[in-house]
């Protein structure tokens, strides 16, 4: 006998659920604080900081414990949250140019004022497993910073200071030129659906909330002739940068920094259609939360790939709609829910197709499910 | 944690703050205004995953009150697991009644079906909807199909249908039949069978489309013309089930779900509609919606 209708749907789930918590907790091992987290898996919490499109490293690490490391599912719990609180405020603009600099480089020259600083990656490492970290204890920890600060000299530490922008050299050359043919309205992606062609804030936003891997991948095709060009990085800058709001008074206030990643691609672009209009320079932009320069390349790739209407295989609309990585993911699983009514309309049809086309369909189950044509 | 309490969160009635709420309610009201035009809205995030009931959940959410009860539906069935959270979910954030009874229930969400039972004034249907844009699949791009409604430009669509009827000698779209609504917009009736599609025209229930990945919103008012694109000589007709019974209730003429018994490949049929064969086999036999199309089996060939 075969089943009918499923019932006992409720206890089904219910266990589903349980049996996630046992899995989690069935090996007995010291539980993870949410200190260690912060500290310890902190690229993870950009990521999710960023693709859930909230800034807030404790409720960050609480979802990334929460779902056992995958940080897709946690930003999804972010943006769910996120969803929950009341808009009170817009930031004013960022001043990037202000940034507490932790890192900067640029590939357009080989040396820019204020220098290239490499600060903190793991570009020049080798990617081979250490295993000495599997004896780390809190005792080698302490002799490693106290080693580290022996190495320091504080008098030879710079004063901090503001770093001029790579861009504004070829800006002032009359080589780099902005777009004054673009939609620079301001909207909220969060607040209202985007409708295209998109504003250039709709993209930037979307851009910012879109999965690392998807942006990736769509940046990569781009480079590898699907769409756009290879781009050079005028400057990539990590670092903090202090987001202020102003109050119903119109005063300023100051309400803390956050952590971003921020690209400026240069590319070439084509003039006016005019003819004897030279081609210029123009910059793809990207800016994200956290430490994350995989994602802020491939934005700043896509930035430009989306301007350059010539491009009809990297539009915003296939940019825009499939890197957004929560929806990405809940449409992809959704396959996983039961679709036999409309799987059953489908059979419906091809039975009836194999029927009047080859006639000879071998017969299996029931063999009247023949579409006809009714004239009303 | 010390400062666990900074995390309690309190979540507003039906989970949606009011603000929004009411903007997705206005956009209803705009939908309802222009039948079968796919209004955009913010659809915010919800503790569901996108394709999951998002947008049918937006319009419950949105809409539900303290005295309604409510219903959810998953491909037929009320016990389907996703069915059961998302009532949970409903439930947990409104403390409204739920039921399984179609008859009972004042808001019935659904993924792909129209309830076998004939739904009235009484109700408002809610259907999920994963692509509301019924020209998506002859138009990838948005600002074109936007352009071609407004235009009532929907010449692609026909030929689309012809070609198809050259080529299987049938229109082979099944779940998700293109419809005109009230002589205007083409619509899609999201992917429920042919045999659900008639049952959106001249309903005394209102019915309300969520597609929250899409971030549209339509509708179908009641008394309203929904036709399904056919031709002069080439008709509609919905899934035949003719000479099949339900092995369940030894019953007939509604959607039937086809179940493999054995690896053999033996198959029988069951009645979709969870709360309608269980009425069914109480003795029952509720209403149905009656139409031109139901009954119209039989080949003129």
């Amino acid at each position: 006998m075969g089943y009918f209708a499923v019932k006992g749907g409720v206890d089904a789930i219910a266990n589903a659920a349980e049996l996630v918590e046992y899995y989690r907790l069935r090996e007995r091992t010291t539980p993870v604080e949410i200190a260690q987290i912060r500290a310890q898996f902190g690229l993870a919490l950009d990521k999710i900081m960023g693709e859930g499109s909230l800034y807030a490293p404790e409720h960050a690490a609480i979802a990334f414990k929460q779902v056992e490391g995958d940080v897709l599912e946690a930003a999804f719990i972010m943006r769910a949250y996120r969803a929950t609180l009341e808009r009170r405020y817009y930031s004013t603009a960022i001043d990037v140019r202000n940034m507490f600099v932790l890192r900067r480089i640029s590939s357009t020259f080989k040396d820019i004022p204020g220098g290239q600083v490499l600060g903190s990656t793991r570009d020049y490492t080798q990617r081979l497993l250490d295993p000495e970290i599997i004896d780390e204890t809190s005792e080698r920890i302490e002799d490693y910073l106290r080693d580290f600060d022996r190495k320091v000299d504080p008098q030879k530490l710079r004063r901090v200071v503001r770093f001029g922008r790579v861009s504004d050299l070829l800006k002032e050359e009359g080589l780099l030129v902005g777009r004054d043919d673009e939609d620079r309205r301001l909207v909220d992606v969060t607040r209202e659906a985007v409708k295209f062609p998109a504003p250039r804030s709709a993209a930037l936003q979307m851009l910012a909330r879109a999965e690392t891997g998807g942006l990736m991948a769509l940046g990569y095709a781009g480079m590898r002739g699907h769409g756009a060009s290879h781009g050079t990085i005028g400057e990539l800058r990590v670092g903090r940068v202090d987001v202020r709001i102003s109050d119903p008074r119109g005063r300023t206030r100051y309400i803390g920094r956050v952590r971003v990643t921020e690209c400026e691609m240069v590319d070439k672009i084509s003039g006016s259609r005019k003819k004897g209009s030279a081609p210029r320079m123009s910059i793809g932009y990207g800016l994200c939360f956290g430490h994350n320069e995989t994602k802020a390349i491939a934005m700043g790739l896509l930035d430009t790939a989306m301007r350059n209407d010539s491009e009809q295989t990297l539009t915003q609309e296939f940019v825009l709609y499939h890197t957004e990585g929560v929806e990405s993911m809940g449409f992809i699983n959704h396959l996983k829910l039961p679709h036999y009514v409309t799987f059953q309309a489908s059979l419906n049809n091809l039975r009836g197709a194999i029927d009047r086309l080859e006639g000879t369909r071998e017969k299996t189950g029931f063999s009247g499910l023949v579409p006809v044509r009714v004239d009303s | 944690m010390r400062s666990f309490a900074k995390f309690r969160t309190h979540y507003n009635y039906a989970f949606i703050d009011e603000s929004t709420k009411r903007e997705i309610r206005r956009k209803l009201l705009k939908a309802v205004c222009i039948p079968g035009y796919q209004v955009p809205y913010s659809s915010p995030e919800l503790p569901i995953a996108r394709g999951w009931g998002t947008g049918g959940l937006h319009v419950t959410l949105s809409i539900i009150g303290r005295s309604d009860t409510f219903k959810i539906i998953d491909q037929g069935s009320d016990a389907s697991v996703n069915a059961c959270n998302l009532r949970d979910f409903v439930q947990n954030a409104t403390k409204c009644e739920t039921t399984f009874d179609t008859d009972a229930a004042t808001l019935i969400q659904t993924r792909h079906r129209v309830p076998e039972e004939r739904v009235d004034a009484r109700h408002i249907v809610v259907f999920q909807v994963p692509q509301p844009e019924i020209l998506r699949r002859i138009e990838r791009y948005e600002n074109r199909t936007r352009d071609m409604h407004a235009e009532a430009d929907y010449a692609r669509m026909w030929v689309t249908l012809y070609e198809s009827y050259v080529r299987f000698g049938d229109m082979m779209q099944g779940a998700g039949y293109p419809v005109r609504v009230n002589g205007r917009y083409l619509m899609t009736p999201s992917p429920i069978p042919r045999w659900d599609v008639p049952r959106l025209s001249m309903s005394e229930a209102l019915f309300l489309f969520g597609a929250g990945r899409e971030k549209r919103l339509f509708a179908v008012p009641p008394h309203t013309l929904v036709e399904p694109l056919e031709f002069e000589d080439v008709k509609f007709h919905v899934e035949n089930f003719d000479g099949v019974t339900c092995a369940a209730s030894d019953t007939d003429n509604a959607f039937m779900d086809e179940i493999y018994v054995n690896e053999s490949g033996g198959s029988k049929f069951v009645i979709n509609d969870s709360n309608f064969l269980d009425k069914v086999l109480e003795g029952q036999r509720p209403p149905q919606t009656e139409h031109a199309y139901w009954q119209g089996g039989k080949d003129h060939e």
